[in-house]
């Protein structure tokens, strides 16, 4: 970006040395995107050519892709039926009028889909308000206390004149986000205890920490849900029932808080050694020094990384599909069931997967933010 | 200051108690005893939990008739085999798709890493919009949209015709393979002669520009040396190379080999969906590499495809390979999201295997110590080619 005053700089400049070459640069703004495309895109003949190949690529794709997508699709359809998206050749958006309920609530009971949608808002807004670092006090605990007493009321029901609704009932955008917040919420103080364990110099407390870590960070998720599924009921005496939502945020939270502990450790490893042994030199009792020095100072490094965790616990809360549980994408593959919408599962998955994506996006970008602002503290 | 024998003195009571050492055995012991105790409760309960339900234990299915059909594998396998013969096509099933997958993957993500590089603008943004998209979307996602893009693909009869014999349809990817013929092992011979001889002269090169500073173009000669040479081995035995062309007949296509809808949507998006992880790697590594070695090898004269592949890259791998190697951990473990699609990987072949003997402890257990098997063989290749790669410290 060239501002007046530069300009006048090189002008006087230029005058000053008299030096052509100083002066070369058209000062007729119509011609600055030739200019640029020249030097950005067409400097060389390898470089014409992948301009080329590029441009060729978005000739083939992106017409096609505008037409089916936004000139010929179908938006809504009036009978309820998709015979207005079979005739046409462009894609089938009316699907989300007709199934957006059940993809985005799964079988919450349909009347009182106000519940779940309420209860997302609340929790969405209340992650907007932790992201600024303006609010981070401990009043925001406590609001954050409220909100999983509301949400936890708004969801089940059972009093203050909401129906009750099973957990079986659960689905869709709701239990995607509860289980990837819960399952770092959850996971996040096991990993402390187990990344302490891991740097720990006591050898058998330390064994048994790395060996948790590393079996669980072998094994594929799918594995250890399914473990969750089939296993946890077989792991309690006899006669105790355990919820199926219940058993698949055990695995998830098991399964992240490996993973989280790994963040954590490269924060522990990342204070230096001088901090331990002043608080062991002011006699701190172990404790006392990790919730006093070491932790505090950990914690605030490893905030990126968490919310890197976060990102890919949400991506990963898609594998409850797999054993049963009703979340966005198997909500979504609920809906596409339907023979009538089925040969539009594209856009069913495309809007399923701009969801995610919106979610996905934003926190990778909040988390790199975060990164520079956490940094300034530090920065020299 | 304390004469060694007050320190030596028998150890009180109190001094005990506050003994830095002696606690932290009781730690120990407690911690230990904690995990014993909560290991033996979950074993005892899983016990009378079976022995309620009429569940078998051990291993002993593994020797029964498994009873089910696998859609693919590498072995020759039917339904009256073997548990343990089910659960080993499933393990090979799972490597061939993480190796195919890997090398895939590696490939794509090395170039739109180089790609997010470019002076090119175009190209690029092109590469930015490819990774942003990619990975913030779940794989599984991805997953069931690239298998319901296979099976919606036209029948054989109207299969897409891309060229040299290899056709798509919905009944997955056709491709010709060359026919076996037992006069091969010549050729055969001669191409393991070809690889041994491309090694050999890669380090002679090496050597030679060390000593004398004179380049040898050995990765031209060795590519030629692996083409010729199975050639002559052909010429020799005097039987040519037959190829197997898919051909369509009646309703499905005879001969060459097939990839199932499965296996190829389960391919395309492991490889898609890791690659942009490997990007952005790849992306780092280059950025890591201090500007003024490319400065200094373009004012040595190097292209800037040599200042690439000699300067840049081999500074840039020692940031790459450890991020790398969980990139293909992940991929490894992300294989098994197979289950979902239908592939039969060893995590759907031990689904079924519990689904039809009920020992879920036996599956699941089984299944994760294949995987871990795996995992750190996968870890120690990469950490020795790591080792390699690495810079040497005084």
């Amino acid at each position: 970006m060239i501002k007046p005053e530069d300009d006048i700089h090189n002008a006087i400049a230029a005058a000053d040395v008299e030096e052509p070459s100083m002066a070369v640069a058209p000062a007729n703004s119509v011609w600055k995107p030739l200019s640029w495309a020249k030097s950005n895109l067409f400097d060389s003949v390898p470089n014409t050519i992948l301009t080329l190949l590029a441009l060729l690529l978005l000739w083939e794709t992106v017409p096609p892709l505008l037409s089916w997508g936004l000139f010929n699709a179908t938006w809504s359809v009036a009978d309820g039926t998709a015979a207005a998206c079979r005739d046409s050749t462009g894609a089938c958006w009316a699907l989300m009028g007709e199934k957006n309920r059940l993809m985005l609530f799964g079988v919450y009971p349909y009347d009182q889909h106000w519940r779940p949608l309420l209860a997302t808002a609340i929790v969405i807004a209340m992650l907007a308000t932790s992201a600024l670092r303006r609010f981070w006090r401990p009043a925001l605990g406590y609001a954050w206390l409220g909100t999983v007493v509301v949400v936890a009321w708004l969801m089940w029901g059972g009093f203050f004149g909401l129906t009750y609704v099973e957990t079986a009932q659960w689905g869709g955008l709701p239990l995607t986000l509860g289980l990837a917040l819960l399952g770092i919420v959850l996971a996040f103080p096991l990993s402390i205890v187990l990344a302490l364990g891991r740097r720990s110099n006591l050898p058998a407390i330390k064994a048994i920490c790395t060996g948790y870590i590393e079996l669980v960070r072998g094994v594929p998720l799918v594995s250890v849900l399914f473990m969750a599924s089939v296993m946890f009921p077989l792991f309690l005496p006899e006669g105790v029932t355990i919820d199926k939502l219940l058993r698949a945020l055990a695995g998830m939270t098991l399964f992240t808080a490996a993973y989280l502990a790994e963040a954590v450790r490269g924060g522990l490893q990342a204070i230096p050694r001088g901090q331990e042994e002043a608080a062991d030199a002011l006699g701190l009792s172990y404790w006392r020094k990790m919730r006093l020095i070491v932790l505090p100072q950990a914690l605030r490094l490893v905030i990126p990384p968490i919310v890197n965790q976060f990102i890919s616990c949400f991506k990963d809360t898609s594998l409850v599909t797999i054993v049963g549980l009703y979340d966005l994408l198997a909500a979504t593959k609920a809906a596409l069931a339907d023979p009538e919408w089925r040969p539009f599962f594209v856009e069913g998955y495309v809007a399923a997967a701009l969801v995610y994506w919106c979610f996905c996006f934003f926190m990778s970008r909040y988390s790199q933010w975060l990164e520079r602002e956490l940094a300034t503290g530090t920065r020299r | 200051m304390l004469s060694g024998r007050q320190v030596k003195q028998p150890a009180t009571l109190r001094a005990l108690v506050y003994s830095a050492r002696f606690r932290g055995i009781v730690y120990q012991v407690a911690v230990v005893a904690g995990v014993l105790a909560l290991g033996w409760y979950l074993v005892h309960n899983t016990l009378a939990n079976l022995a309620a339900r009429g569940i078998a234990t051990g291993f002993g299915f593994m020797g029964q008739e498994a009873g089910f059909d696998i859609g693919e594998g590498l072995i020759a396998y039917s339904a009256a085999d073997t548990y343990l013969r089910a659960l080993v096509v499933g393990v090979l099933n799972t490597l061939k798709v993480a190796v195919l997958g890997i090398a895939l993957a590696s490939l794509l993500g090395l170039v739109v890493g180089i790609a997010r590089l470019s002076r090119n603008w175009l190209v690029a943004r092109l590469a930015t919009f490819y990774v942003e998209t990619v990975r913030n979307v779940p794989l599984l996602l991805q997953l069931f949209v690239w298998y319901g893009i296979v099976t919606a693909l036209p029948g054989p009869r109207q299969a897409l015709d891309l060229g040299l014999g290899v056709f798509i349809s919905n009944r997955g990817l056709k491709v010709p393979v060359p026919e076996w013929h037992d006069s091969y092992w010549l050729a055969m011979l001669l191409l393991a002669a070809a690889f041994i001889g491309l090694f050999v002269l890669r380090r002679w090169a090496i050597n030679r520009l060390y000593r004398t500073g004179r380049p040898f173009p050995w990765l031209s000669v060795g590519l030629a040396g692996l083409v010729v040479l199975p050639w002559l081995g052909f010429l020799v035995t005097g039987t040519p190379l037959v190829w197997s062309i898919p051909e369509l007949k009646g309703f499905n296509f005879q001969g060459g080999a097939d990839l199932s809808p499965e296996f190829a949507a389960l391919l395309a998006g492991l490889t898609v969906y890791t690659a942009s992880f490997i990007a952005e790697i790849v992306r780092s590594g280059i950025l890591a590499v201090p500007h003024g070695q490319t400065e200094a090898a373009l004012s040595l004269g190097l292209s800037r495809a040599k200042t690439l592949r000699l300067v840049v890259l081999p500074q840039a791998l020692r940031v790459i390979v450890p991020p790398l190697t969980s990139q293909y951990l992940n991929l490894l473990k992300n294989s098994s999201l197979a289950v979902a699609i239908g592939y039969p990987d060893l995590v759907s072949v031990a689904n079924t295997a519990i689904n039809q003997t009920g020992q879920a402890v036996e599956g699941v257990a089984l299944t994760m110590a294949v995987f871990l098997v795996i995992s750190l063989a996968l870890s120690l290749l990469m950490n020795w080619y790591n080792a390699k790669v690495a810079l040497v410290s005084r």
